[in-house]
């Protein structure tokens, strides 16, 4: 047999049809669904009389529009509009007969995070929900894909998705990382390296010592953002981490099916003579902690640098540069460390996992936040938000002048109410800088979590190894 | 869906690159529960101020932009997020065919399903077919799916690629589900396989 990569290895397992010029149709093993990217895949079913057809199989929760805030069983707390879609979902998951975790429910989250921590989300499998940001679930070693609403519609009609084979990209992260440096300085120093459209048509493993060394909820930061790099999922081989992160979670496999699911899952990893498109190779020693200066993802320095010039760059880029300049309110040449913020957002199914919040409280611990300063911890998930109390992460939130808000996509894209007002500047541990991302006029620094605790305490971007 | 055979229009130039998902439909807008009516809100934070007047610099503000049918753009269109809504709002305001060197995967993929054809043009050609844009109402550009060929205002005519079963589709407005359930007895075969061999999925 030929030798094969994770990516063909998993693929070649869900082909359900394949036609002659190579389109097939590929099973999908878990479909996830959240309330802004289905209510018209729904109504598609009822127009045209079809049903879902593996109910088992889907799994639905609220998450972009819920408030946050601790009264939000309120009804009054959501805009009409939030209510009519969550309401929608409700009736959905209801009528189609899908799992569900309603807002009221101690596990509802962001989909990606709720995903895996109920163990619906298992190596080897294919996942795809409407949001792109489903590459998420490819920490797992499962194949997952962020799809629209038509496709949605098809998947939840007939389990499948029609998909022609990505090319493979090999990006390694070799050696350790230094002491500071996380998961998400790893993902963002790749799309500054790669491009947002660097990975665009192709499926990325992410391998080497850095990334093995990696808890699993690091590796879901890594992949979530695979995205941003243009690839539509990201992968990382299962390994013991993943087994352990797995078992006995609610939906896990349980005795002897778990013992053949183990025997598949470990047949999972590319084998060593694969061919690969594309191979990227960074040191972990040289990622530095980063933030970002402008409005695309692609736009990361390391916090020791200066804002850049439009002169810096070349082609198209010079004119999106000073688009991002204007945008962002910055002048090129000032230091990333002097620019001073209004706000600090903690959360997001980038870095919204219990790891996470271990990783902010760290840095915040006996501290306070800047005078003055708007600061909110989201939890991505309720179960989430449950541990950390417990661990007494919350108190040291709390005590610090952060909000410990309710789980949700809250300030992430801003469709609930916590949003930035124009020309707020944020730092923010989500995953997208777009202009208007995070509440029209908005600016928005992307960075780690421990950085985000860092920069609410002194008021400007600040390199968190001066406070380790 | 509807159909995508030919077009000649008028087309809009947006030379910006990566021009993402949040630009084309905000996230305010997704919060429908259709599919229609989108299309006053395409661009709406480049086209509107915060009193919601039109900015007249703004490409699809000025008078001989207003009917463009056709879009060209600079690289990576349609990044960002799997929000159909962008593709949506675009064939909402009349637009079903963008002209760039290159998108983000599922916005590329969603707008098959939406009746819009997304062409991928090396940059050069892209950079002709802009100035061509920039020439306002008076250059209307020629796109013909089945020859895949695209006709300047100045005659120049250019080839471009497309995947076989995509052009198949859009240009018989073809149901995705549809053909797909035509393929049921293989997807019940595959199911009762993997039932076995994968019993805990
Ligand atoms: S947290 Fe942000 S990126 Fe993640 S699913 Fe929610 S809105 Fe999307």
């Amino acid at each position: 047999m030929s030798p094969k990569t994770l990516y063909d290895k998993i693929w070649d397992a869900h082909v359900a049809h394949e036609a002659d010029d190579g389109t097939c149709l590929l099973y999908i093993d878990r479909h996830l669904v959240h309330e802004v990217t289905s209510p018209q895949a729904f109504e598609g079913l009822r127009m045209t009389d079809r049903t879902v057809r593996a109910p088992d199989k889907t799994i639905a929760v609220p998450d972009h529009n819920v408030p946050t805030t601790l009264d939000r069983a309120n009804a009054a707390t959501m805009t009409e509009d939030s209510r009519i879609q969550v309401e929608a979902l409700d009736k959905n998951a209801k009528d189609f007969g899908i799992h569900y975790y309603p807002v009221s429910d101690v596990r509802q989250g962001i989909v990606h995070i709720v995903g895996p921590e109920q163990g619906w989300t298992l190596p080897g499998m294919t996942v795809v929900c409407g949001d792109s940001h489903t590459a998420t679930h490819g920490a797992f070693g499962s194949l997952a894909h962020g799809i629209g609403t038509s496709e949605v519609e098809h998947v939840l009609a007939t389990q499948t998705l029609i998909q022609k084979k990505s090319k493979n990209m090999k990006v390694e992260i070799t050696g350790k990382l230094r002491p500071g440096v996380t998961a998400k300085d790893i993902t963002m120093s790749v799309i500054g390296a790669t491009g947002t459209a660097g990975g665009t048509g192709y499926v990325i493993e992410y391998c080497g010592e850095a990334i093995r060394d990696l808890s699993m909820e690091g590796r879901m930061t890594v992949c979530n953002m695979a995205i941003e790099g243009g690839a539509r999922a990201g992968l990382i081989a299962p390994d013991e981490k993943t087994f352990e992160y797995c078992m006995g979670r609610p939906h896990a496999p349980k005795g002897a099916q778990w013992e053949a699911a183990l025997n598949w899952w470990k047949t999972l990893y590319s084998d060593d003579d694969a061919h690969w498109d594309k191979v990227i190779t960074l040191k972990g020693e040289d990622i530095a902690p980063v933030v970002t200066w402008g409005t695309s993802p692609e736009d990361v320095l390391p916090i020791t640098a200066n804002v850049p010039s439009p002169s810096d760059f070349k082609g198209g880029k010079v004119e999106a540069a000073q688009r991002s300049l204007d945008y962002m309110g910055l002048t090129a040449g000032t230091p990333l460390n002097e620019v001073e913020i209004d706000t600090v957002f903690i959360g997001s199914c980038t870095n919204g996992r219990i790891e996470d919040l271990r990783a902010a409280a760290a840095i915040l611990k006996g501290k306070k936040i800047k005078d003055g300063l708007r600061a909110m911890v989201v939890p991505g998930s309720g179960l989430v938000r449950a541990q950390a109390e417990e661990e007494g992460l919350a108190d040291i939130f709390k005590e610090a002048g952060f909000e410990w808000r309710l789980a949700g996509c809250s300030m992430c894209l801003a469709m609930n109410p916590d949003q930035l007002s124009p020309g707020e500047r944020c730092a923010a541990t989500s995953n997208r800088n777009f202009e208007g991302r995070q509440g029209r006029g908005g600016r928005t620094h992307l960075m780690s979590p421990a950085m985000a605790a860092a920069a609410a305490v002194t008021g400007r971007l600040t390199d968190v190894r001066e406070m380790m | 869906m509807n159909k995508f055979t030919t077009l000649s229009g008028i087309a809009a130039p947006m030379p910006l690159i990566n021009i993402d998902t949040d630009m084309i439909i905000p996230k305010q807008f997704l919060k429908t529960i259709k599919r229609s009516g989108l299309g006053v809100n395409l661009f709406d934070e480049m086209r509107y101020d915060d009193d919601r007047n039109e900015i007249p610099d703004f490409v699809l503000n000025k008078p001989q932009y207003r009917e463009a049918q056709i879009l060209v753009a600079g690289d990576n269109f349609g990044c960002g997020s799997s929000r159909e809504h962008a593709p949506w709002a675009i064939a909402d305001f009349g637009i079903t065919c963008v002209i760039a060197p290159g998108y983000a995967d599922i916005f590329y993929n969603n707008c098959f399903k939406n009746g819009i054809l997304p062409i991928v043009l090396p940059q050069e050609q892209v950079d002709l077919l802009m100035k061509d844009a920039e020439k306002g109402a008076n250059a209307r550009i020629e796109v013909d799916l089945e020859s895949q060929t695209i006709t300047s205002s100045d005659g120049d005519v250019l080839t471009f690629e497309v995947d076989p079963f995509k052009k198949h589709c859009l240009m018989n407005g073809l149901d995705d589900i549809g053909l797909t359930m035509e393929k049921e007895k293989s997807i019940d075969a595959f199911e009762a396989t993997a039932t076995q061999s994968r019993p805990w999925v």
